[in-house]
């Protein structure tokens, strides 16, 4: 039927077909009461879950005007902790984004032995306690009694308790991130232009730059902003590894349940605010790209 | 997204010639390269965890995992994550039906409400909670150090993930077929049940999963909610991390192993799902 009006129906065309078929055929057996039922219950539980709890926040953060937020910012140790944060995501977000890319082009355009393995090996972070990883970290590079900790120390490399291992644990819980986006965008692809472009005489890297990256540019932006995110935010993982020192291994997320364990909830609520801040604009910017994502 | 990329990489092998589908010798270093950093960052330290839990032998891993104060914590993570899987498969569809198929005013906010809990650093997610439901919450109701606290985080925490895994799959949904069986007279019930339901099984027990081994591995939002009291709201991360900090290593590499086994099942589990979904699809 409505199929006749869209000869040619494309992958990314499907949704809105389907939207636009579903307002032609049926524009009013839509809106039953069993739809108005299943709108609120979701409404009610999404607002009751995250909008109400997050939107208390700002609340709390400015019940007193800009005291709150100006005094974190006037704590050196705050500012320190929040800039540690900054650095190590930046960081971790590059290495993630590099290796990511590769692997991601690795697992789709090669074979080789041990790839299912390695592909469902790297969904491993997305399922492994934050704890657990920071402990094992901790077994193999911490400086008294790790694996390789004592010989990167003699050699005068501190991981443990150092921005190095603060890095390796914000890089092991983001690691999926990036590839997840990658991947099924290279799949969609297909290899017919990277083989048109060989053909023609372009070289790997003259491909990868001219074919490929164009075609994956939004999912590696989708991915960079979500590992941002993650990265900014990690918690549990960093406690381990960073020793928590004041002023020197404290990332902002500690900062957060120390002020709030010592009874500072304003400065707990406004560090947490900024926290907060950044993580749903990263989410709001994925949304506003989403779309373009969807209609190239 | 893993075993699409076999069954995907392996018929795209097939039409191409075989030259470039081995590995060159720039991405054969690549692999390399790769391989090692993966090793150091991810295969070495997690083998170090079991290595370690192995080291004391048999006897002193059991007697470690079944410490009572430990199996109360096993206990209620893997009961609250079973609870919150349950919710989610219920909660994540109804969410994913009503984006895909519903249209109403507000809705785009609703698509940016799922995504919050996965990007919000699990510590804020615990005080955000506090906030509302804690003692001072403007609810009147505190769940502050009780079980309910655990499952709220949890129930927080794994929001997105039945929502994500079943709404591109509903979208991609062929409607025609549910017109054909709602004009051979079938209910609406009868439709989702025969028909929508089982297109999206796969997609919502890959989702179930996931927000299963997330729950269990839950640790950032509890620190400030539940109290972590023994016995009553400690969870196994907690129990691991204070292993930790009594210098115990080789009692927290047994627990941690525990969690390890946990997610390395999961893993499969969505590996061999998605296997299905694909075949289907």
């Amino acid at each position: 039927m409505a199929l006749v009006d869209v000869p040619h129906r494309g992958f990314d065309e499907d949704q809105r077909d389907d939207t636009e078929r579903a307002r032609e055929i049926r524009p009013r057996r839509r809106a039953s009461l069993g739809t108005w039922i299943l709108r609120l219950v979701v409404t009610a539980y999404l607002f009751l879950l995250v909008a109400w709890p997050v939107s208390l926040i700002v609340q709390r953060t400015f019940s007193e005007g800009l005291v709150e937020l100006r005094g974190i910012l006037d704590d050196p140790d705050v500012v320190h902790a929040l800039r540690l944060s900054v650095i190590v995501a930046v960081i971790a977000v590059v290495i993630n984004t590099v290796f990511g890319v590769g692997m991601s082009i690795l697992l789709v355009r090669y074979e080789f032995p041990g790839k299912r393995l390695l592909s469902a090996f790297v969904d491993l972070p997305l399922a492994v306690s934050p704890i657990v990883v920071g402990l094992s970290l901790v077994l193999v590079y911490g400086g008294r009694d790790g694996w390789f900790g004592p010989g990167l120390e003699s050699a005068g490399f501190q991981v443990i308790y150092a921005t190095p291992g603060i890095v390796m644990a914000t890089v092991f819980v983001a690691l999926p991130l990036v590839i997840r986006e990658v991947v099924p965008v290279l799949e969609e692809i297909g290899i017919d232009q990277e083989r048109a472009a060989h053909t023609l005489g372009a070289n790997a890297w003259q491909t990868f730059r001219r074919i490929t990256l164009p075609a994956i540019k939004w999912a590696i932006v989708y991915g960079v902003v979500l590992s941002l995110a993650r990265s900014l935010g990690e918690f549990g993982a960093v406690k381990v590894v960073s020793g928590n020192l004041l002023g020197e291994t404290r990332t902002a997320t500690l900062v957060v349940e120390e002020k709030y364990l010592n009874f500072d909830k304003g400065g707990a609520y406004a560090t947490a605010f900024l926290l907060a801040l950044v993580s749903v604009a990263c989410i709001v910017v994925v949304a506003i790209i989403r779309p373009k994502d969807d209609t190239p | 997204m893993t075993a699409s990329t076999l069954t995907r990489g392996r018929s795209a092998l097939s039409r191409r010639p075989a030259r470039e589908g081995g590995l060159t010798w720039v991405s054969g270093l690549g692999l390399g390269i790769t391989m090692l950093w993966f090793s150091l960052l991810v295969l070495i330290p997690l083998a170090a965890v079991v290595a370690t839990a192995a080291a004391g032998g048999w006897d002193q891993f059991w007697t470690t995992v079944t410490n009572e104060q430990t199996l109360a914590a096993i206990r209620l993570t893997l009961g609250g994550a079973v609870l919150v899987t349950m919710l989610n498969v219920v909660m994540g569809t109804a969410i994913a039906w009503v984006l895909v198929r519903d249209r109403f005013w507000g809705k785009s906010v609703l698509d940016v409400l799922i995504d919050i809990p996965f990007a919000l650093p699990t510590v804020v997610a615990g005080l955000v909670l506090l906030s509302l439901y804690g003692a001072q919450g403007p609810l009147g109701v505190d769940v502050a150090n009780t079980r309910a606290a655990v499952f709220l985080a949890f129930a927080f925490v794994t929001l997105p993930f039945v929502v994500r895994t079943v709404q591109p799959v509903l979208a991609e949904l062929d409607r025609d077929v549910e017109e054909a069986a709602a004009s051979l007279g079938a209910s609406r019930i009868t439709t989702f049940r025969r028909i929508i339901l089982p297109a999206l099984a796969p997609a919502i027990a890959a989702g179930a999963a996931l927000s299963f081994a997330r729950a269990v591995s839950e640790y950032g939002s509890l620190v400030l909610l539940s109290g972590n009291l023994p016995f009553q709201t400690e969870v196994t991360s907690v129990r691991i991390l204070s292993s930790i900090e009594n210098d115990n290593r080789a009692g927290a590499a047994a627990v941690a192993t525990v969690l390890l086994l946990i997610s390395l099942l999961v893993i499969i589990a969505i590996d061999l799902l998605q296997r299905r979904l694909v075949r289907r699809g």
